[in-house]
């Protein structure tokens, strides 16, 4: 289908941008990169009456380290994620998950603010920013709020956002030192939306986990960062405590049903992932196929 | 809502048109310039059918409205065929019965060419992966597969 009809207003700055959404409110719909937008609007699930074309903004686009916090500004590609040195560098768990989001002609259009605003529970990046720690920047007329991501996801495509407010960057701490990482995502096709996803960040001493963020995807209404991590943490893990972490994972879990798989079946996957994670980011293969019961 | 005015590059040439804002690229290249070789499949980004370039870099035209070409390059797979940039690959895709109905073709050339141009010589789950974002409903992925592999193998020969 075609999308209907709306107006359209090409924002210069985001001052301008800012004005336009106040004026208009939740009857306006930002575009960026449109990977998502376009299609909701295409299929009529929205219909905005306006649009505020945000694509041309170049100072919401570019990658900046500054000390220990890796900025990352809302207009920045997929593929700029993937070919950009300093995320490669300082946040390796983004660009390993950049690179099972769609495929390349979407990268190639689709944002990170986008992704982030748009919030849908099966994406990847919402995910990575859980398991970050990231900080979501916001602007909105009462100027700019600084959201945890952990606070920014509230529903399904729901977020903290108001209607009058612009994702304009997130911040990263950029990765320390023994810091590691791991994703994997459960999907029938090469850039499908994941049935199941992870995006884990991890700092390891010795052969222990001092820290574990786990943020699990597709497996509730939002990106789950799961308390079950610290069931593994600055201890020795034995087949028993995975077992114990698995268990503590699927209370926390609330899968959904859709045409692709049942709570059950979700619930399992995710375990599955969680074995598989902490095997490799522990380098421990013995705890591969651990914790399935 | 009001026509917007508009001017981009289309294979090389300026166009300069008045559009609706609802507009997407892919109609505007079909119905507005005649350029039917885009083929508009599943309109939601998901079947890969309407790929073009886009400032030098494949995208969906359904998922790009033709106000935002403003002032932007857009190349169609008439620019990539008259320029002859990819008759080798067209070649290939004849020889090797890559088309069966013809529907995806476009597209599936558009983005062979844009990962040959990336990596020269892709091993087959690299071409698969590129193709990844277009269906082919034949489902002769096999024999396209085959056509994009032989065209990297003799590009190689002939370079220098």
């Amino acid at each position: 289908m075609k999308a209907s009809a709306f107006a359209y207003a090409r924002a210069t700055s985001v001052v301008n941008a800012l004005e336009l959404l106040a004026a208009y409110g939740d009857k306006a719909k930002v575009l960026s990169g449109g990977q998502s937008l376009m299609p909701a609007m295409n299929l009529r699930l929205i219909s905005p009456e306006f649009i505020v074309d945000i694509g041309e903004l170049a100072e919401l686009r570019g990658i900046v380290v500054k000390g220990d916090v890796l900025t990352v500004r809302a207009l920045t590609r997929h593929v700029d994620v993937l070919g950009s040195p300093e995320i490669a560098t300082h946040a390796p768990l983004l660009r390993d998950a950049t690179s099972h989001v769609a495929h390349p002609a979407i990268r190639n259009r689709g944002t990170l603010g986008g992704s982030l605003a748009h919030a849908d529970p099966a994406a990847e990046l919402p995910a990575c920013m859980v398991a970050l720690g990231a900080t979501v920047i916001v602007c909105g007329p009462q100027g700019e709020r600084r959201i945890p991501a952990q606070e920014f996801f509230t529903g399904i495509y729901e977020t903290a956002l108001s209607p009058q407010e612009l994702l304009v960057a997130v911040e990263l701490p950029v990765a320390q030192k023994d810091s590691a990482h791991f994703f994997h995502e459960f999907a029938r096709r090469q850039g499908d939306y994941a049935i199941v996803g992870l995006a884990a960040q991890a700092i390891i001493q010795g052969d222990q986990f001092a820290d574990l963020r786990l943020g699990f995807f597709a497996v509730g209404d939002r990106p789950l960062l799961a308390k079950a991590a610290e069931n593994l943490v600055n201890v020795a893990v034995t087949s028993e405590v995975l077992a114990s972490a698995s268990a503590a994972l699927s209370e926390e879990l609330d899968p959904q049903e859709d045409q692709q798989a049942t709570p059950a079946m979700r619930r399992h996957l995710a375990k599955v992932l969680l074995s598989r994670c902490v095997a490799t980011l522990l380098s421990r293969p013995d705890l591969r196929e651990g914790a399935r019961a | 809502m009001t026509p917007v005015p508009i001017s981009l590059e289309v294979n090389g040439e300026r166009v300069e048109a008045h559009v609706l804002p609802r507009l997407n690229l892919a109609d505007f290249l079909r119905e507005h310039l005649k350029l039917t070789g885009t083929h508009v499949g599943c309109e939601h980004g998901v079947c890969g059918a309407c790929t073009v370039r886009f400032n030098g870099e494949i995208a969906r035209s359904c998922l790009i409205l033709a106000v935002q070409a403003q002032e932007g390059s857009v190349e169609t797979i008439e620019g990539l065929s008259d320029s002859g940039e990819i008759a080798d690959l067209q070649a290939a895709f004849r020889d090797r019965n890559s088309l069966q109905c013809g529907f995806c073709t476009p597209a599936m050339l558009m983005v062979a060419q844009d990962l040959l141009k990336q990596t020269p010589v892709p091993d087959r789950e690299e071409i698969r992966e590129h193709l990844s974002g277009n269906y082919c409903r034949c489902t002769g992925y096999q024999a396209i597969v085959d056509a994009i592999e032989t065209t990297a193998r003799l590009r190689a020969e002939r370079a220098p």
